[in-house]
């Protein structure tokens, strides 16, 4: 009951999305300085944070949201509220150490937060290894709580009947739509099963992650390479580990193609290797990235012209693109689990013809 | 390329490996298993019902061809049976009529014989009634014609006549 509760809640935040990402914005400004305040905003809601930042009165300058923890390790851990940045503008004291945050980077500085630069301009203090809860991780960390509940609840469902609860009439086609159209055509019904909770993990934890950063809360959490870095390379390792032994030959010992051939294709094939998880990487962090870049500079063009008739042509537009990342969430969640299942296929795939 | 690796975190890294792998774990255990074991068994189970269904509505038809097959033979042993016993009826009704021809036949003839007799015997007793009855006559003429000695004597001269001696 609880997690269908959350899930309506999940379906009005999305459906609310537009509106709302206009209201919070809603900030009269010179139209100069709108225009760069805008690039700011984007750039800055692309980054991870290390406050829950919702929104800013500007013409008062509040700030509203809630801070977040920091730990640092730098001899010895270091564990404070991201609320003693005072957003970036103080220094923050801990255990005798001064932090101070610039670009989205903590450095260690001295009392006064002073920060030495190179020619390029670079900052050259040292770093701490940084472990802070930021934004994107208590979203990840709320997003799996949520995805966790929602799916324990649907499971459990089960046990009362052969016809799952509200959630899981919902989740099943989808689940079955994982097995049987991405697992079992890509891997083959021999294998495909030690590969199913991987695949249904990562096609709804990216499905859910993309979603939420269409919410008004600002979360981009695919739109960091970290988190996209770190899908991939799961998948790099598993695709490796589960390898049989036909997947090492094909790379280094191409079967059916004359010795030189064997020898040109080898590099080729064994760079395919890292590429093919680096793509995997680098499509999601894009599409993503791309989606909240486009649909913040159409919210900020509402608040560039001043002419209604454009402001309602760009609210058509927003909406309408709104409903175009919708369909980028689901997409992007379908590929990548979709050419996971490929990558696993291969490396399981058993050939008894040999091309 | 120094952009992305620019923007690479490694607490995020860190957390969103550690937090996937925790999310991967829990679902495997309390999600994954129980949802496909249940979708697979409710396959199965449909499956197999379907299965039944078909072998039922095969028994099914066996069970009526049978059904025919049998109606037909007691259908046939019927007719079988009746026929012959329109035979027997039929044998047993012929000779039960000669069987009556016969005693009849024989009963009138035994009749017939009795008449006979009976008629025999008739006749027989009135040929010794009339022998009485001409002896008795016989008898009381003689009486008469015998009566006065003269009579007698002329009846035995008659006699005497009569008789010629040879």
């Amino acid at each position: 009951m609880q997690g269908k509760k959350i899930f309506k809640l999940l379906l009005f935040l999305l459906l609310i999305t537009p509106s709302l990402t206009i209201a919070s914005e809603e900030v009269v400004k010179e139209e100069s300085s709108v225009k760069s305040e805008i690039k700011q905003d984007i750039m800055h809601h692309l980054q991870d944070a290390y406050d829950f930042h919702l929104f800013t009165d500007k013409t008062t300058g509040t700030h509203y949201g809630f801070p977040l923890p920091i730990i640092l390790w730098d001899n010895g851990l270091h564990v404070f509220m991201s609320s003693k940045f005072h957003h970036g503008e103080a220094v923050a004291e801990s255990k005798g150490n001064y932090y101070k945050v610039y670009h989205n980077k903590i450095y260690k500085t001295d009392a006064e937060g002073t920060l030495s630069k190179d020619e390029d301009g670079h900052v050259t203090n040292a770093k701490p290894l940084d472990f802070s809860i930021t934004k994107s991780v208590f979203s990840v960390m709320l997003i799996s709580l949520l995805i966790f509940l929602l799916f324990r609840g649907f499971a459990k469902s089960y046990k009362k009947s052969h016809i799952p609860n509200a959630v899981g009439k919902f989740m099943e086609p989808l689940v079955l739509f994982v097995r049987d159209e991405i697992a079992i055509p890509n891997i083959g019904e021999k294998h495909y099963k030690k590969y199913m909770s991987y695949l249904l993990t990562v096609f709804f934890f990216i499905w859910f992650v993309n979603l939420t950063g269409l919410t008004p809360l600002g979360i981009n959490v695919t739109g960091n390479i970290a988190v996209t870095f770190c899908l991939a390379l799961i998948t790099f390792l598993i695709t490796q580990f589960t390898s049989k032994k036909d997947y090492w030959k094909h790379i280094f010992w191409m079967p059916g193609v004359p010795v030189p051939m064997k020898f040109v294709l080898a590099p080729i094939e064994l760079l395919g290797v890292f590429i093919k998880p680096f793509a995997l990487m680098i499509r999601l962090y894009a599409n993503i990235s791309a989606g909240h870049i486009v649909l913040m500079s159409l919210v900020g063009l509402l608040f560039v012209f001043q002419n209604w008739f454009a402001r309602g042509a760009f609210l058509g537009l927003t909406l309408f693109l709104s409903i175009i990342e919708l369909l980028v969430a689901f997409l992007q969640a379908y590929i990548f689990t979709m050419l996971t299942a490929l990558y696993f296929g291969g490396a399981v795939a058993e050939h008894d013809d040999h091309h | 390329m120094e952009k992305l690796i620019n923007e690479f975190s490694v607490g995020l890294f860190f957390w969103q490996t550690l937090l996937f792998l925790v999310l991967l774990f829990l679902l495997k255990k309390y999600a994954w298993k129980p949802i496909l074991n249940a979708v697979n068994e409710r396959e199965k189970s449909i499956e197999d019902a379907l299965n039944k269904a078909e072998e039922a509505k095969k028994e099914m038809a066996e069970l009526k061809s049978a059904n025919e097959d049998l109606l037909k033979e007691a259908r046939v042993e019927r007719d079988e049976m009746l026929k012959e016993a329109r035979t027997l009826k039929d044998k047993i009704i012929a000779e039960a009529k000669t069987k009556a021809n016969e005693d009849a036949e024989r009963i009138v003839a035994s009749a017939r014989e009795s008449i006979q007799h009976e008629k025999m015997a008739a006749v027989t007793e009135l040929k010794n009634q009339v022998a009485v009855l001409s002896i008795e006559i016989a008898e009381k003429i003689l009486k008469q014609e015998l009566s006065s000695e003269a009579k007698q004597s002329s009846m035995i001269s008659s006699v005497v006549d009569d008789i010629q001696l040879n």
